[in-house]
């Protein structure tokens, strides 16, 4: 079996895709929402994001796991949070570099990637027992699971509650000539929690084994 | 005095930490199955936040800010460090966390059977780290740093220990099978959340 057949093999494909919908680590694993809701107020905060933590979720992975077997037991959350915060550290200068008014808006959540429990809890629970291929793998997934309820939250508060997607106008709003009127709760913080609290119930529904039992 | 008990009541209220910022979500989430445990996690967090929002303000004004190493020597003068910000911060917090569990251990064993298990969490609780990186974006001052840790760890608690009671009561309702468990609770947040936002505007 050649190189690439091992790296795209069936295991590898589950690794990577199952994160991102039936073990969404916001909507099943109940991970990283701590960062999660206050940057879904418009799109294209939600995308950055998702993408500055799928970065750092797969690279903290890989770097956590090529040094799993020389990290002592006893001092491992500490290496593993060294590894975080120099990732975010980049992810954060890199914004301030390009999309300096977006990095403005995001403020501290940049910085707060660090204690996003998705990107430790993946690097503690995935990559410290695995090699650093599928730790990658799981990295990335992980992070696109987080991304794609982030992205869908934000796209549901931006459309109902400014009438836009992206920044561009789809529902003219009455305040400047339009007929849509804005729905001022989806922009206000509570929002965020009804939205994520119907989507993990529309997926419970759809899949029942998630289910709690009282 | 005004301003401080004025930014005190704002990160209390206002700023609230967990309902206003959704920081810390996934231990209020976690721990707030019971009013007890609630309790513990939201004394720990003050007292850890009190801790660490002051002493990275020190780290800040000292080690990090434009010219802060100037006290070392004049060629120093024109250093900025501030990226370093994040590593700096969190270890700190980790530190700070590490020291705390020892002395609470050693001196106070009554205390640390109930707030020890909740010590180790706290490390890489988003509110701890928040507490410090408002700090630097605000760029409070030592005193208002101690007055703002105290206010955003309080508020955190006293948010945590609401919806433990709510949750509580919440056994013994009839919830969709769907929404049993997490979906029911994120509702109750965005509630609790809806309710403190009748606190904006309040100037004191």
């Amino acid at each position: 079996m050649s190189m690439l057949d091992t790296a795209w093999s069936p295991a590898a494909r589950k690794t990577l895709l199952t994160p991102i919908l039936a073990n969404n680590p916001i909507a099943v694993q109940v991970l990283g929402i701590c960062s999660a809701l206050a940057v879904t107020t418009r799109m294209d905060k939600a995308i950055v994001m998702g993408i500055g933590v799928t970065l750092v979720a797969m690279l903290a992975n890989l770097a956590v796991s090529l040094v799993r077997n020389h990290t002592p037991n006893s001092i491992r959350i500490i290496v593993q949070l060294a590894i975080i915060a120099s990732l975010v550290i980049m992810v954060d200068q890199i914004l301030k570099a390009y999309l300096y008014e977006l990095s403005l808006e995001l403020s501290v959540f940049v910085g707060l990637i660090i204690t996003n429990c998705i990107v430790m809890g993946r690097a503690e629970g995935y990559a410290m027992q695995n090699p650093p291929w599928p730790s990658l793998l799981d990295g990335v997934g992980n992070g696109l699971g987080y991304a794609l309820v982030l992205i869908l939250v934000a796209f549901v508060r931006e459309l109902t509650g400014a009438g836009k997607v992206l920044g561009f106008t789809v529902l003219p709003l009455a305040q400047d000539g339009g007929w849509y009127v804005g729905n001022g709760l989806m922009l206000l913080a509570p929002s965020a929690l009804f939205i994520v609290a119907l989507l993990i119930w529309a997926l419970r529904t759809w899949m029942p084994e998630l289910q709690e039992k009282d | 005095m005004e301003h401080f008990a004025n930014l005190f009541v704002r990160a209390v209220f206002l700023e609230n930490m967990a309902l206003a910022f959704f920081l810390g979500m996934c231990s209020f989430l976690a721990c707030s199955k019971k009013v007890e445990t609630a309790l513990g996690l939201g004394v720990a967090v003050v007292f850890v936040q009190v801790l660490t929002v002051p002493l990275n303000n020190l780290i800040l004004r000292y080690l990090l800010a434009e010219g802060a190493l100037g006290w070392i020597s004049p060629a120093f003068a024109s250093i900025d460090l501030t990226f370093l910000a994040f590593i700096l911060f969190i270890s700190t917090i980790a530190a700070a966390v590490q020291v705390v569990e020892m002395a609470i251990e050693r001196f106070a064993p009554g205390l640390y059977s109930t707030l020890g298990v909740f010590l180790p969490l706290i490390a890489v609780n988003c509110v701890i780290l928040a507490g410090s990186l408002f700090m630097q974006e605000r760029d409070y001052t030592f005193a208002e740093s101690v007055v703002f840790g105290a206010g955003s760890g309080l508020g955190f608690a006293i948010a945590i220990v609401a919806m433990a009671a709510v949750r509580e009561k919440m056994r013994y309702s009839h919830v969709p099978d769907g929404l049993k468990g997490l979906g029911i609770t994120f509702v109750t947040a965005g509630l609790m959340s809806l309710a403190f936002m009748m606190f904006s505007g309040i100037q004191l």
